[in-house]
């Protein structure tokens, strides 16, 4: 079964509009691709059209912010972190502010806009500010449950949120928790660390091993920042190495904060992700996917190589 | 303008000098110029037109104030430690290691609504603040201090056209248009042209005056805070370093240290003024 992240999205910050008035919700001129534009059909008062001003934006809701007010700034993941770096590290991660950075589209998942809409760098620039949570879901399921989660911290959240219709890997009863890594296949050769698009993948990667009589574990983070070594330790059991899957590039991203929870008592690793490119426009996400190494088949040769060596 | 007001608030301007002075102690670098360019008004502000109490310093209908040009914050400090938000000898540790008073505005100091420093930021915090009074139905106002050199932030301005699409008549920008940035006169280092202007054709409704003419000062901030449906300026005139005679007009003094004889004379020249 499928689910349109965008949609989930939107139905979680509805009932959240609904169930909190002091949650408002701010756009650069992309509520309607964003989803925020629930916000405005529903509560025009707290919706608030910044205009394509980013940096403004998140400025704004650092305001809203430090009058108690929940702030939700969209835009696609590439525009909303970038564009507004400093911004989000002065204006709203220095003083620890409640605001909540949604970005949309990440990834390669904007596949016809090309490398301007794309956004390959944001979990890196994200997870280096104190103060800041980091959260990639990796279905609708879990996209709703990081609306909820984001706004009950008291302090500065990015959402990182694919576009398209995803596997729905997920239930109710799954038990997501800020920072906590979800086993969502047991394996002992190797684990395939995993988050956002790319956790669906990693199953199938899985699959593909358990043909060959390679037993994958998946662990899906869906917390980029933070991450607890000791809890990603226990997550991994006792697999020989570990393949890191991202829709990001493989400086920076969760491949980086997977090598330095570990790094005081490494594993043989491999990384799976861009390698230091820009995007470029295609016809379907798949065919990125594939171009930019982002395949079960890709994942499932770095298990098998690693286990080689 | 009641003459005894004006009288009172050119005696805390005096209070705001002297303390900026104490901030900026000896043989230590700091942003004097900036600082003494908007005394008058931060003054005028804190102590006769802002809603503010150090006592109960979190009240929801509080006005507030955003010091955009956040080196000139020892302005800012010396008026909270004159209204009583913390002790005048705190000022003496300003900038030093662990100290509640940082070399740009944090949170942590009592009274400091927002964290500023880096330019141009301000303003759109102030809209911010703006947006969530008129929808939480609370009659405070935003006053926001920039400096002139400081309007070359593209941020600014997008922060100037968001107050006037919103139509908020409870943001108040003030423009501490002293002329000078860091490496000199502003007019030669990079040329903004008309400010008023500016904020004129962006829909503001603008006031200019002499920043260190206190009956002008307590006037623009009463006659700012009349106006209806639309944001509103004040250009205020002003000299870089006011109140201290070598360090006025001198772009050195942007950012510099005072021996104890300068520190000494300045202090002797603002009792003076």
């Amino acid at each position: 079964m499928l689910m349109n992240l965008r949609a989930a999205y939107g139905e979680a910050l509805l009932a959240l509009a609904g169930e909190n008035k002091n949650v408002v919700a701010l756009d650069a001129d992309l509520c309607g691709s964003t989803q925020s534009v629930v916000v405005e059909k529903n509560y025009p008062e707290r919706y608030f059209e910044m205009g394509i001003g980013e940096q403004n934006m998140i400025s704004v809701a650092a305001g809203l912010a430090l009058t108690g007010k929940i702030p939700f700034a969209h835009s696609f993941s590439v525009f909303a972190t970038g564009r507004p770096f400093d911004q989000i590290r002065q204006s709203v991660c220095l003083p620890n502010l409640n605001v909540k950075i949604v970005g949309s589209s990440c990834g390669l998942s904007d596949f016809g806009d090309g490398a301007t809409h794309q956004s390959f760098e944001d979990l890196a620039t994200m997870r280096v500010l104190p103060h800041m949570t980091v959260l990639c879901p990796a279905d609708g399921i879990e996209v709703k449950w990081a609306v909820r989660a984001a706004a009950a911290i008291d302090g500065p959240v990015y959402i990182r949120l694919n576009r398209n219709d995803l596997p729905v890997l997920f239930d109710e009863k799954t038990s997501f928790e800020i920072g906590k890594p979800l086993v969502v296949k047991e394996g002992n050769d190797v684990a395939l660390v995993c988050t956002g698009t790319m956790t669906s993948i990693a199953l199938d990667a899985a699959a593909l091993l358990e043909q060959q009589g390679i037993s994958a574990r998946v662990v899906h983070l869906g917390t980029i920042k933070p991450l607890c070594g000791k809890s990603l330790r226990e997550a991994l059991g006792n697999v020989r190495g570990i393949v890191s899957c991202e829709e990001h590039t493989i400086y920076g991203g969760l491949g980086s904060a997977v090598a330095e929870a570990l790094c005081e008592a490494p594993l043989p690793m491999k990384m799976v992700g861009i390698q230091d490119r820009y995007g470029q426009s295609a016809v379907c996400y798949e065919e990125l996917l594939e171009c930019y190494g982002l395949t079960k088949e890709a994942v499932a040769k770095a298990a098998e190589a690693l286990l080689k060596k | 303008m009641n003459q005894e007001t004006v009288s009172a608030m050119k005696e805390k301007a005096r209070a705001v000098r002297l303390g900026i002075i104490d901030a900026l102690g000896v043989d230590k670098r700091g942003h004097l110029g900036g600082s003494m360019s908007c005394a008058d008004i931060v003054a005028a502000l804190y102590f006769h037109k802002m809603r503010h109490d150090p006592k109960n310093r979190f009240m929801a209908d509080r006005d507030r104030f955003i010091m955009s040009k956040g080196h000139s914050v020892l302005a800012q400090y010396a008026a909270l430690a004159e209204a009583g938000y913390f002790p005048r000898e705190t000022l003496l540790k300003t900038k030093t290691l662990g100290s509640i008073l940082q070399g740009h505005p944090e949170r942590e100091t009592p009274g400091v609504e927002a964290n500023t420093g880096s330019l141009g930021q301000g303003l759109s915090i102030g809209v911010g603040m703006a947006l969530a009074g008129r929808l939480d139905k609370l009659n405070y106002r935003t006053w926001v201090v920039l400096g002139d050199g400081e309007l070359a932030e593209g941020q600014v301005w997008e922060a100037v056209t968001a107050a006037a699409a919103f139509k908020l008549d409870n943001l108040t920008a003030i423009v501490d248009m002293n002329g000078i940035q860091a490496v000199g006169r502003t007019c030669d280092r990079y040329n903004l042209g008309n400010i008023r202007g500016k904020f004129d054709a962006f829909g503001w409704k603008t006031f200019e005056i002499d920043g260190h003419d206190m009956a002008q000062v307590l006037q623009a901030l009463d006659d700012a805070s009349e106006v209806r449906g639309a944001p509103s300026a004040i250009i205020a005139g002003t000299v870089k370093g006011k109140g201290v005679s070598f360090a006025e007009n001198t772009p050195a003094y942007h950012n510099n240290l005072l021996t104890k004889e300068q520190q000494e004379a300045a202090r002797r020249e603002i009792m003076a003024m």
